[in-house]
């Protein structure tokens, strides 16, 4: 993540080097600015998309400064607490103590849903499995089915693809699939998985191999794959992600992406939530992930 | 200016040391912090804690050994039409393309081996996926080639005029001077050749990780080369931009690199010795 941080804080740099010039000019007009910077900082899965929001509004609403960073849901949720950010990102729901500590602050956290990842389980279009359960997509991955025969396809063997293992979509694919969001399970990718360094790796491999399977964010899915419909369970319906059936919760394999302030947020942070709540959906789809509305 | 030259010949030497002390450095942690068992263990899954080298020793020495296997001969062979059996001509033509070969980036072969030969191996060998161990030695292969034909076809021509002259005088064909003269009398050469070959193979990194499909598995088996594999520069170059500084996984990453710097050492060691030997004997062989 230290390369992505660098090109960040370049970033934000680079977008802060045009209101530094135009400030002075301002002051000497008479009205005096304060010039508000956003402290926003967290989840690394959210830290591209808040980058690009921050970016966006920074070229809209010129005398507004953000600075963004990464770190992990965690390190935004603590900077929030103690005060040193305004805005934590946070790719999961505030766990219970942290939610105390920051009461034990003197403060009330307030949630704010911003986006929605959901991850595609993609095979090749020859394919002519269409459905799998969590249950048979975790047996997929964690090597107990090696054919496509034992779910319903043809009689070739089964080649996994994966992401890298330190991207954010491998930890929630393996906490909320293969593990079937079993805390206390200590289930793992079979050694054989494939880890392609890139969604492109994988949709290479995926649109050329009938006997792939792979997994990546919604958005990162190109027309020449084929997504399965995915059921929670046996009992269940199977379900095609789409921005309606993630944003209904229909489809088993998404979250919410989130945002917390400390107390109802005002002013200057106010308004760039709800520009984000609202005009600045538009981004969302644009970084792989499912906006809020259609 | 005599001075500077040999600043700078010192400093060149001096940072190699650095280098060498920075990686021990990070890495000899790993060493201690983790059990041995774990660490020369089969199992690599560096975010639960398990950090089993093994798959990616033995993934990068099965495609380095397959790749000089597939690359050797073809070298050779090459080396011996240029230098032997090729017109003028042919050989003013030759040469230079060869040296064009090694200046192709490993990018462009990875992205043409992940889009063309995986695929193909796939469909020819009846693996599951063409994201294989020999894809990645096919690709290496080519990538080892420039450097085998240079140094093979440069022992062939340090063969004195009168071995072939003799050769002839006796008798023999071309053909069973070059086999039978020539190219023993050039062995020392050779074995450099496919060292230094072989040293570029172990150190690649970014067409391997595009091919190979850097699945972290023991490749024991009949079959482990039409499967996939994870070699140690893959692993390096993959997981070392995401994390975090100091940690273990952090320390074992630098310990890959030491394991794969003992590696190249060592081939690059056998083959100076090859040629420290080759000179002792006065320049023949």
């Amino acid at each position: 993540m230290r390369t992505t941080r660098i090109v960040l804080v370049m970033a934000v740099l680079l977008a802060a080097v045009p209101l530094c010039g135009c400030r002075p000019a301002q002051s000497s007009g008479g009205a005096v600015q304060t010039g508000s910077t956003i402290q926003q900082k967290g989840s690394d899965t959210l830290v591209n998309l808040a980058l690009a929001w921050a970016e966006e509004y920074m070229r809209l609403h010129p005398e507004v400064r953000l600075s963004v960073t990464g770190g992990g849901s965690g390190t935004g949720i603590a900077a929030m607490i103690n005060g040193t950010a305004d805005i934590a990102d946070a790719s999961r729901e505030m766990k219970p103590e942290e939610v105390a500590a920051a009461e034990a602050n003197g403060i009330t956290p307030v949630e704010f849903v911003v986006a929605r990842d959901a991850i595609a389980v993609v095979v090749n279009p020859s394919n002519p499995v269409d459905t799998l359960t969590i249950q048979q997509i975790s047996d997929i991955y964690t090597g107990k089915t090696t054919n496509w025969q034992q779910v319903g396809g043809e009689d070739r063997p089964i080649v996994l693809l994966s992401r890298e293992s330190n991207s954010g979509t491998y930890v929630y694919f393996l906490e909320n699939v293969v593990r079937m969001g079993q805390k206390d399970s200590d289930m793992l990718f079979s050694p054989d998985t494939l880890l392609m360094p890139s969604s492109e790796g994988i949709s290479a491999e995926v649109r050329q191999n009938p006997n792939a399977i792979g997994y990546d964010g919604l958005g990162y899915v190109t027309p020449d794959q084929k997504v399965l419909a995915v059921a929670r369970d046996a009992a269940s319906p199977h379900v095609l992600p789409s921005a309606g059936t993630v944003n209904d919760g229909s489809y088993p394999i998404s979250r919410p992406l989130y945002m917390y302030t400390a107390g109802q947020p005002s002013g200057d942070v106010k308004a760039y939530l709800d520009w984000v709540l609202g005009g600045g959906q538009y981004l969302v789809s644009k970084l792989g992930f499912v906006p809020l509305t259609e | 200016m005599e001075t500077l030259i040999r600043v700078l010949g010192f400093s060149s030497i001096g940072f190699v040391l650095l280098i060498f002390l920075f990686l021990l450095q990070e890495g000899v942690p790993a060493f201690l912090e983790i059990e041995p068992g774990n660490l020369f263990g089969t199992r690599w899954y560096p975010t639960f804690d398990l950090f089993g080298t093994m798959p990616l020793i033995l993934g990068s020495v099965l495609v380095t050994i397959t790749a000089i296997a597939i690359s050797l001969p073809l070298g050779v062979a090459t080396a011996v039409f240029v230098r032997e059996v090729a017109p003028n001509w042919a050989r003013e033509i030759l040469k230079p393309m060869i040296e064009v070969l090694a200046g192709i980036p490993s990018v462009v072969l990875g992205f043409f081996g992940m889009t063309l030969i995986a695929p193909a191996v796939r469909e020819v060998f009846g693996a599951p996926t063409g994201l294989t161990a020999f894809t990645g030695a096919l690709i290496l292969a080519y990538m080892a080639l420039p450097t085998i034909i240079s140094v093979a076809e440069d022992a062939l021509d340090a063969v004195p005029k009168s071995y072939r002259d003799a050769g002839l005088a006796m008798g023999a064909t071309q053909w069973q001077t070059i086999w039978r003269v020539v190219v023993p009398a050039a062995r020392s050469g050779i074995v450099t050749a496919v060292m230094l070959g072989m040293g570029r193979a172990i150190g690649e990194t970014m067409a391997v990780m595009m091919v190979t499909g850097n699945a972290a598995r023991m490749p024991l088996g009949l079959d482990a080369i039409f499967r996939p594999i994870r070699t140690m520069t893959a692993t390096i170059a993959a997981e070392m931009g995401e994390v975090a500084q100091g940690s273990i996984h952090y320390h074992v990453l630098f310990g890959v690199g030491i394991i794969l710097f003992v590696l190249t050492f060592a081939i690059n060691l056998t083959a100076a010795s090859v040629m420290f030997k080759k000179r002792r004997r006065g320049g023949l062989r």
